[in-house]
């Protein structure tokens, strides 16, 4: 990990969870999460669906409904606590030290207001005296720097005007109108072509290096976390049971389901005779987590005998290596041959 | 209209008959457009020639909207084809009527993308399952219900679920739901339209497996429809890749892979993230793609190609035979055209 002394991490989640109430029972979406960004870095949020990754995110943004929701720990932001942060309060961070790129762009676009529009209110809320003209020179200027052709013209488009890798730039320059320091952006090329998603993911790395934002990016494709990430958190029913650099974790994952993940992905090289290894059964559900490691009923390793069943495996990070954290009661030793033997051979992992 | 006829070029029309031929095949969607309802033609599918062998899967690829469900549509005979031909076995079928297609129905089936939608929620798995049998007449040795017991068994459900209906499945499940009614009535070909994108990785995995091995088991043939490049080179042993409504370049796994003689085909695969980090130049293909309502002259891709000459507005290529192996549709080859 990249670990600058004189730097502290510009993010500092320590210890969250969060908690929905619902008429089915308590929703246990993310059970003690603990990771660091610093600025200029990009963190890879990986899991299945539903493992809580955008609950994570949406608590950063504070964007839970408090009635329904309970947050605990502690959300750290340039040395801001954002955890019990009043709403007023928070809405002056959201923006500009903070903002989120969401999958569906058609969700975070207004349809009745050009898109113009809403770019400019999105810059005069942070920007109160800026003139409309000022605003508007802006909100062309992204939209020109996120690829938009002839941004002067489509500043008074409507969002179904674009095609959806136009709409999605069109949410990034959103997100980006008043050089936020920290972006989110969750799953934000999901639904789009190949060859949109490569423009997408370079455009965002070149924003990044201009503006030295910290950004974390959720995804559920490796290909994606191995191109753009610096560090990968793996998420498992609410909790990150792998944690390390993009190496570490993808050429020499230490946890099972990671394992899994990795071996079950199709690659564009070796051997497409070779058969996938895939995850047996399904991701729990998170009103009732199994016991001990959460991962246990799809476990081909689960061998640790009074352990996986009943004992919530610790975060821990290796002796071996610096900064790379697993969750997993199969002694180290164990894990590195298990890895030679029956992974480094198949799918992505190979 | 130029068609340019492949027969002689299809790898797998040497080896004996091929199950499914299709030639010029072209599906034109007549529209009103604009406030006035002026008249326009979306021209998604338009003139592409592909053979299927039996017990083989054809993978097609491309970027969204290029026109890959609707030909499979035609190819099963839930759409209509504006042109072109259809042949199953020897015969044509592109304009047989619902009586005639009846025996062959068993012999076409399709699979779905989405899991969710693809299911009566009204109906047991029982019954979904059992319904193309009860369709088509057709009472099996040792019953109904035990007939539809052992496809759930052959395709990892539990037959004893057979009372449950769809949203009592996980996603991975309902899709495994939709395979065993394909598999009903023993067909020779499957369409598969991206019965997999809708899939968490590890699900995908097993479904992935899954038809691989009914396919090694009952030698099946698949049009295999999907836009994840990696997933279409583990289940297919030939690829199509498809652009704006025209078949762009067809070749065997390596050649389309290892290969590629289509500056478009190139351009996709550059464009897959990998975690092999091939560290090679990349290829970034800008804008998108062009409207089928007024496809670009000459060569459809020439509007997004790096490679482009006048000749590529005026003249619209063949499909001809590359050095890399494939056939391919450009003048200016990535590995050089033989001859
Ligand atoms: N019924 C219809 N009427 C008019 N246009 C249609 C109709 N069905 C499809 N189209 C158009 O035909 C073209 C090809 O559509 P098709 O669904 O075959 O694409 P696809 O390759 O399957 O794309 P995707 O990857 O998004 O599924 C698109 O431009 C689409 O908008
Ligand atoms: N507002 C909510 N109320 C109840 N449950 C929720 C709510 N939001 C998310 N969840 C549940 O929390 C879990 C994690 O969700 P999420 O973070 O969206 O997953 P993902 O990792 O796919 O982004 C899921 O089980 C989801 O159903
Ligand atoms: S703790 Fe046990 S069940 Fe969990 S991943 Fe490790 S071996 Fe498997
Ligand atoms: S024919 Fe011309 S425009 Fe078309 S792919 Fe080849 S070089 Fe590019
Ligand atoms: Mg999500
Ligand atoms: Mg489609």
């Amino acid at each position: 990990m990249n670990t600058t002394i004189e730097d502290p991490p510009y993010l500092r989640v320590v210890d969250l969870k969060v908690r929905f109430d619902t008429d089915d029972g308590q929703v246990r979406a993310v059970e003690g999460v603990n990771f660091t960004v610093r600025k200029g870095q990009t963190l890879g949020i990986v899991g299945e669906s539903g493992s809580g990754k955008s609950v994570t995110s949406l608590s950063i943004m504070g964007l839970h409904d408090a009635r329904r929701t309970r947050i605990s720990g502690e959300i750290h932001l340039g040395g801001r606590q954002l955890v019990g942060m009043p709403e007023p309060a928070l809405r002056k961070l959201r923006g500009s030290d903070m903002a989120m790129i969401f999958q569906d762009p058609l969700s975070a676009l207004h349809p009745y207001y050009t898109v113009g529009k809403q770019l400019v209110e999105a810059y005069q809320v942070h920007h109160p005296d800026a003139s409309r003209a000022e605003a508007r020179k802006r909100a062309v200027d992204m939209l020109g720097r996120v690829g938009i052709p002839q941004p002067d013209r489509r500043f008074s488009s409507y969002p179904h005007e674009f095609s959806g890798g136009m709409r999605q730039r069109v949410m990034i320059a959103m997100a980006l109108m008043n050089d936020p320091a920290l972006l989110i952006a969750d799953e934000p090329t999901t639904a789009l072509d190949v060859t949109v998603q490569a423009q997408i993911l370079d455009l965002l790395e070149d924003l990044q290096r201009e503006f030295n934002s910290a950004v974390i990016l959720i995804t559920h494709d490796m290909g994606v976390v191995a191109q753009v990430a610096d560090d990968v958190l793996v998420m498992y029913a609410g909790r990150v049971i792998e944690y390390g650099t993009v190496e570490q974790v993808l050429r020499e994952a230490h946890h099972p389901y990671t394992w899994g993940l990795l071996a079950s992905i199709p690659s564009l090289h070796g051997d497409a005779e070779v058969d996938l290894k895939p995850i047996k059964g399904n991701p729990p559900s998170l009103i009732n987590v199994p016991t001990g490691c959460a991962f246990h009923p799809r476990c081909a390793y689960a061998l640790v005998p009074g352990a996986c069943v009943d004992v919530v495996p610790d975060l821990l990070e290796l002796s071996s290596r610096n900064g790379h954290k697993v969750a997993c009661h199969l002694p180290e030793s164990r894990r590195v041959r298990t890895y030679e033997e029956d992974i480094a051979h198949v799918g992505v992992a190979q | 209209m130029t068609i340019p006829m492949a027969q002689e070029l299809v790898p797998s029309q040497r080896q004996g008959q091929p199950l499914l031929q299709v030639r010029g095949l072209v599906k034109h969607f007549p529209i009103r457009q604009g406030s006035f309802g002026a008249k326009a033609t979306v021209r998604a599918v338009d003139g592409v020639d592909f053979d299927v062998a039996v017990g083989e899967t054809l993978g097609l690829v491309g970027e969204s909207g290029c026109g890959k469900t609707t030909t499979g549509r035609m190819l099963v005979k839930l759409l209509d084809a504006t042109a072109g031909s259809i042949v199953f076995e020897g015969r044509d079928i592109t304009k047989a009527s619902r009586e005639e297609m009846r025996p062959l129905r068993q012999d076409l089936q399709i699979i779905f993308q989405d899991p969710y939608s693809s299911l009566n929620p009204r109906h047991t798995v029982g019954k979904i399952v059992a319904m193309p049998l009860v369709v088509n007449g057709i009472k099996p040795p040792g019953g109904l219900k035990a007939k539809v017991q052992d496809l759930l068994d052959l395709v990892g459900l539990n037959p004893e679920h057979y009372n449950r209906f769809p949203h009592e499945f996980s996603g991975g499940q309902r899709q495994r739901i939709g395979i065993a009614r394909a598999l009903a009535l023993r067909p020779k070909l499957i369409v598969a339209d991206e019965p997999v994108s809708a899939l968490d990785v590890s699900i995908q995995a097993q479904v992935i497996n899954l038809l691989r091995n009914l396919q090694k088991e009952l030698d099946l043939a698949f049009v295999f429809i999907a836009h994840d490049l990696a997933v279409v080179r583990h289940f297919s042993q030939r690829i199509a890749v498809m652009y704006l409504g025209k078949i762009v370049e067809v070749g065997s796994r390596e050649e389309i892979y290892e290969r590629p003689s289509h500056p478009y085909t190139r351009a996709l695969l550059s464009a897959v993230p990998d975690v092999a980090k091939l560290g090679a130049g990349r290829i970034r293909l800008t804008g998108d793609v062009p409207t089928p309502l007024d496809p670009p002259s000459g060569c459809r891709f020439r509007t997004r190609c790096w490679k482009a000459q006048p000749i590529c507005a005026t003249e619209e290529p063949a499909l001809l035979p590359m050095a890399g192996g494939s056939v391919a549709a450009c003048h200016f080859p990535e590995t050089g055209a033989l001859r």
